[in-house]
């Protein structure tokens, strides 16, 4: 076995024996990234100097005995993380040259726990967007097959966790962004409770609705990664001060005696046959296991989608309210321009068409005359929506569901028409509504070779149950043991 | 509501863009398919529901306010378009 094939587990066994150096590990993973960008473009940059730095760091911790869980494990980190002296860009133009000062706290939370970071990896434009087709710099592609997006909009570090071009990675999730690119790239994603992770550093879309969270093959591996990143933080006055579980003892808990609830509307008509037959064939896997279920209701779900494309719009419109050409990233100052002139020559050159159309939807949503049409409907239809998740687990201990109604699709396909590309994310946005953590895991393939998630969500701060039935379901099938033939 | 593009042309002033024609007359027909699929919300009678901004409301996130090291300046006007060395510098604003 190579070892741009190992899972995190195996590679730490591995360099906890000795077995091969961080260094080396290092080295592979750099190697693996340039055998595998011509085809996948997962990353925008890669920073081999500093990530050997980090490893030879990594190899004297381990050496001197003082090894953690992600000591010397090389990871990728969507370019939505401010990194300290490495460009970050948000996957837009307006932010191409902008070099943060500081690291996020996610990611400072990884360097400390020991992971080398092997560089930054591409995303939609601001996270809005399902395929990567909103980047700036261009797509990535899904390494099952090169034709198909990889979702989005962390799609590039779905693609390099399943391509092997990473042990683990990070991206955030305001409506689906690491949960359905997870689902079609085939690994696992997941989002943690709303204030389970710091968003300081993280380039805000939604704030309301913004979670960082892991991608990794295993969800083993997702356990490690969360139990580094997540707990409180004095710069997140949004961050929980609920103290941190052993999200690794959790594992162990199995769904033996769990109540899973199976959601009806979340089989949507224009659903694919295979996303459902596959969801179905999960749900035997996971009766097998010992667990029961019951078909549960979550009516106002039909209703999600207009009220997230009203929330999170009108929240970014505010957030991107800074790029104002004055402190950072790109100013057009034409000769003779005033300030006006440079705002709007900045922002409009600056933004992409897809942060444009937000960005206009939410001014025109918080607008004079209009916000209560809009947003303060919204904000009533998400109680309504929060409320039917609470509800549900009186009576359930987590619910399972398909992750994305199709696998995925191919690049271009649904590029001119927003209203189509918004759908691809129905049935995960309602999570990030309600706050609650959600995670995609492999579940079977379509007939063409495509990967198919299944979801599992929790009631709030219970990723301990949520990870405890994806790692039952691993322990039992083997479909995130498969690679794609790169 | 239908968005005319008169109110386009306004919005996007107040959201600070430049629009191109093709632009105006592109967004104008998008964001109408978009806000004519959340009139299904108009369906729900939501009358004394409370308003979500945030689906977990944390109290006494308060903390002292006391001074504490900040960025150092020059590392901030490093990413500055132009500056004086002291703060950003920007064009005429009158």
């Amino acid at each position: 076995m190579e070892l741009h094939e190992l899972t995190l587990e195996q590679a730490r066994e591995l360099l906890d024996r000795r077995e091969v150096s961080a260094k080396e590990l290092a080295q592979a993973f750099l190697d693996r990234i340039q055998a595998t960008e011509p085809q996948v473009r997962a990353y925008l940059t890669v920073t081999p100097e500093s990530a050997l730095r980090q490893a030879e760091a990594a190899d004297q911790a381990l050496s001197a005995g003082r090894s953690g869980p992600l000591t010397g494990i090389p990871c990728g980190i969507k370019d939505v993380f401010c990194t300290k002296d490495l460009t970050t860009t948000a996957g837009s133009r307006i932010l191409e040259n902008f070099v943060p000062p500081f690291d996020a706290t996610a990611v400072a939370r990884l360097k400390r726990a020991g992971a080398v970071v092997l560089g930054k990896q591409n995303m939609d434009e601001f996270a809005m967007g399902s395929s990567t087709e909103n980047s700036a710099f261009g797509p990535s592609h899904n390494p099952w097959d090169l034709k198909a997006i990889p979702g989005g909009s962390s799609g590039g570090s779905a693609a390099s966790t399943a391509a092997g071009s990473c042990l683990f990675s990070i991206g955030t999730d305001t409506g689906g962004s690491i949960r359905q690119p997870a689902s079609h790239c085939g690994v696992v994603g997941l989002k943690p409770t709303y204030g389970r992770v710091s968003r300081f550093g993280m380039i805000a879309f939604a704030s309301s609705l913004d979670q960082a969270g892991p991608f990794c093959r295993t969800v083993a591996g997702a356990a490690q990664v969360l139990q580094a990143m997540a707990g409180h933080d004095p710069a997140d006055s949004t961050s929980s001060p609920l103290p941190v579980p052993d999200y690794g003892q959790a594992l162990k808990r199995g769904v033996k005696g769990l109540k899973l609830g199976v959601p009806k509307e979340y089989f949507v008509s224009g659903m694919d046959p295979e996303v459902e037959g596959a969801t179905r064939e999960a749900i035997k896997v996971l009766q097998g296991l010992g667990a029961s279920t019951v078909e549960i209701s979550l009516p106002h779900t039909e209703y999600a989608l207009a009220v997230y494309y009203i929330i999170a719009p009108a929240e970014c419109s505010s957030n991107l309210a800074r790029f104002d050409g004055v402190k950072y990233g790109l100013s057009v100052r034409q000769e003779q321009a005033d300030l006006m002139d440079m705002y709007l020559d900045t922002r409009s050159q600056g933004f992409g068409e897809e942060v444009v159309r937000r960005v206009m939807l939410g001014t025109y949503a918080l607008s004079a005359g209009y916000y209560d049409a809009y947003y303060g409907k919204a904000g009533q239809v998400r109680t309504l929506i929060k409320e039917d998740f609470l509800a549900a687990f009186q009576e359930v201990d987590a619910i399972v569901s398909p992750v994305a109604p199709t696998a995925a699709f191919e690049l271009g396909q649904k590029a001119d028409d927003p209203l189509q590309m918004y759908l691809s994310d129905v049935l995960t946005l309602s999570v990030n509504l309600a706050g609650l953590p959600g995670m995609s895991l492999p579940s079977g393939f379509s007939p063409q070779g495509r990967p198919i998630g299944l979801q599992i969500i929790g009631p709030h701060f219970a990723e301990e149950t949520v990870l405890a039935v994806g790692h039952a379901f691993q322990q039992a099938t083997d479909h995130h043991a498969k690679r794609p033939a790169l | 509501m239908k968005i005319t593009r008169q109110e386009v042309a306004h919005v996007a002033q107040l959201a600070r863009l430049r629009l191109s024609e093709g632009q105006m007359e592109r967004l104008t027909g998008q964001l109408n398919d978009i806000l004519a699929s959340m009139e299904k919300l108009n369906q729900l009678d939501t009358a004394g529901v409370a308003s979500t901004n945030h689906a977990l409301e944390l109290t006494g996130a308060l903390r002292e306010d006391e001074v504490r090291p900040s960025l150092e300046r020059e590392r901030v006007l490093a990413n500055a378009p132009d500056s004086n060395g002291e703060s950003f510098v920007v064009p005429r604003v009158i």
